[in-house]
């Protein structure tokens, strides 16, 4: 037991290892996040200016500004693109060399994207929210006891949400063949009803209780909200938690599935 | 001459190749709409939630965007394939370009031509078209020159910026997502107005990086607008002087860096 445990640890220590050696990436997605991050405080602004500062939805200047850096560190973490590695090796038929190893598959992929997500944590998301706080008006947790655990323990569910969405996107490859359209399909409007561009409070009222609906806020809107504490707590966490249990759930059934179809012709 | 015809031949092949994966290519068009059709979104949100942005009506900020919108996809139908280049220097493969008896520069943009990126370019068309029809434009010989030219100077600019932005992979390695900062960027900031943004990055983005000059200015001129910032209205006009200016530092740029490229040592 204790050598399972400490084979996806390893493998969770590799995957923070393995993008802590790009530094120059990290240094290059950092300034990429921080000039599309201040094009939206521009826009963002402007829109209070418009209406005289009126909040929308609980977001006045100060919380949409702190979303913004919120979101754009996040982006380093929560990772809503990823590669392309698990719908090649499908493709390819290298994964049947993955689903020989003495691990579960699912689980050893998720224990990598979890070393890069803490990576993230601490090479792209901290940055951005020092950033953040130092040259902007920033909105820290008014009750930091219970806001940052929350946080912590609501972004830890986005990456499951995140990884789990990229996980059976990858998967279809085992039915589809090429399913670089649909990854790039999701790539585009994924962030989008995550709440990256504009903040899904300003949403009009349908499209919001439509996406209540969906997994797409429990990648970036719910850690954000939790932060900035917009919304109910508890109802929030629960609905990143059902998303994730749902989705795993979902990927385990559907690797079965796909193993179960596999022919290894030859070796 | 004969060299333009290799290039077409290249570029059709590849056309082939990708229309091969129909239902790919078909999922693949819509992403490439859809990608375009994001940014529209945001912009309809924040029209339900505001009936102005920086001094700028819905249709004028529609405008923008599709202007902006048209530059951009056309360019990253016709040069996009150079974000390759990061991949052609590490794996070594760029020698292979320099080795051939045609321009570096013209076989990178035929390398991997993508025909799905016209997605974006229907996008942006559309809005373009719906703005048109819309909207009291009082229309001369004169606006309808600078609406045609428009997209093929604002694509020229952002051409010259995706060649710029990617000669820097000469020197650093990472530089791809460096690159986006300018291009996908660029066209983020070009599809609202310049009023909008403050600082350096009004400086940066919009007249060092020429963006003010792919949709902003001309638009103030089709619309008779008055610019806030205090332009003159032909400053439209300056589209084309302009693009000439961006191109040629492009070009040079993209010498300097090709002449500093010593390969990988393969």
């Amino acid at each position: 037991m204790c050598a399972v445990i400490g084979c996806y640890l390893r493998i969770t220590l590799a995957g923070f290892h393995r993008f802590s050696t790009y530094r120059q990436a990290v240094v290059a997605g950092t300034a990429t996040n921080i000039v599309f991050g201040l094009i939206k405080v521009g826009i963002l602004t402007a829109v209070y200016v418009a209406r005289d500062g009126a909040p929308i939805g609980g977001y006045d200047l100060t919380t949409t500004i702190t979303y913004v850096w919120l979101g754009q560190g996040l982006l380093g973490v929560v990772d809503f693109w990823g590669d392309d590695e698990l719908a090649e090796r499908i493709r390819s038929g290298d994964v049947v060399v993955d689903l020989s190893r003495p691990w579960n598959l699912q689980a050893a992929l998720l224990c990598g994207d979890l070393g890069r997500a803490g990576f993230g944590l601490v090479a792209r998301f901290i940055p951005q929210l020092a950033l953040g706080a130092l040259f902007f008006p920033f909105r820290w947790p008014g009750d930091p006891w219970v806001v940052w655990p929350a946080f912590l323990i609501s972004t830890a569910c986005a990456v499951l949400v995140s990884f789990h969405i990229r996980f059976l996107l990858h998967l279809t490859s085992f039915w589809l063949l090429d399913s670089r359209g649909v990854i790039n399909l999701y790539r585009i409007v994924g962030a989008t009803l995550a709440g990256l561009e504009v903040p899904l409070s300003y949403f009009p009222d349908w499209a919001q209780a439509v996406l209540v609906f969906t997994p797409f806020p429990a990648m970036l809107q719910d850690p954000i909200n939790v932060f900035v504490q917009v919304g109910s707590l508890p109802l929030t966490l629960a609905h990143q938690l059902l998303w994730v249990a749902l989705l795993a759930a979902a990927g385990r059934l559907l690797l079965d599935g796909a193993v179960r179809k596999v022919v290894v012709q030859g070796g | 001459m004969a060299d333009l015809s290799v290039y077409a031949r290249l570029a059709r092949a590849q056309v082939r190749g990708q229309l091969s994966y129909r239902g790919s290519f078909a999922m693949n068009i819509l992403a490439q709409a859809l990608a375009q059709a994001s940014d529209l979104a945001a912009i309809l949100i924040v029209f339900g939630r505001v009936a102005s942005l920086g001094g700028f009506d819905f249709h004028a900020v529609l405008l923008l965007y599709a202007l902006s919108g048209m530059s951009f996809g056309l360019a990253d139908l016709s040069v996009g394939s150079i974000e390759r280049l990061p991949t052609y220097i590490r794996t070594g493969s760029f020698d292979v370009v320099l080795m051939r008896p045609l321009a570096t520069l013209f076989q990178l943009f035929v390398s991997d031509f993508q025909l799905r990126r016209i997605g974006r370019v229907i996008t942006a068309l559309g809005t373009l078209v719906y703005v048109l029809s819309t909207s009291d434009i009082h229309w001369s010989p004169a606006k309808v020159l600078l609406l045609v030219l428009t997209p093929l100077a604002g694509a020229t600019i952002f051409g010259s910026i995706f060649v710029a932005a990617n000669s820097v992979s000469f020197w650093f390695v990472d530089a791809r997502e460096l690159a986006n900062t300018v291009t996908y960027g660029g066209s983020y900031l070009t599809s609202y107005p310049i009023t909008v943004f403050s600082g350096w990055l009004r400086t940066l983005l919009g007249y060092i990086v020429p963006g003010a000059f792919v949709a902003y200015y001309p638009a103030l001129t089709l619309l008779d607008h008055a610019d806030p910032l205090g332009a003159p209205t032909w400053f439209g006009w300056l589209d084309a002087p302009v693009t000439v200016l961006t191109a040629l530092v492009a070009g040079l740029l993209w010498r300097t860096a090709v002449r500093h490229y010593r390969g990988t040592g393969s």
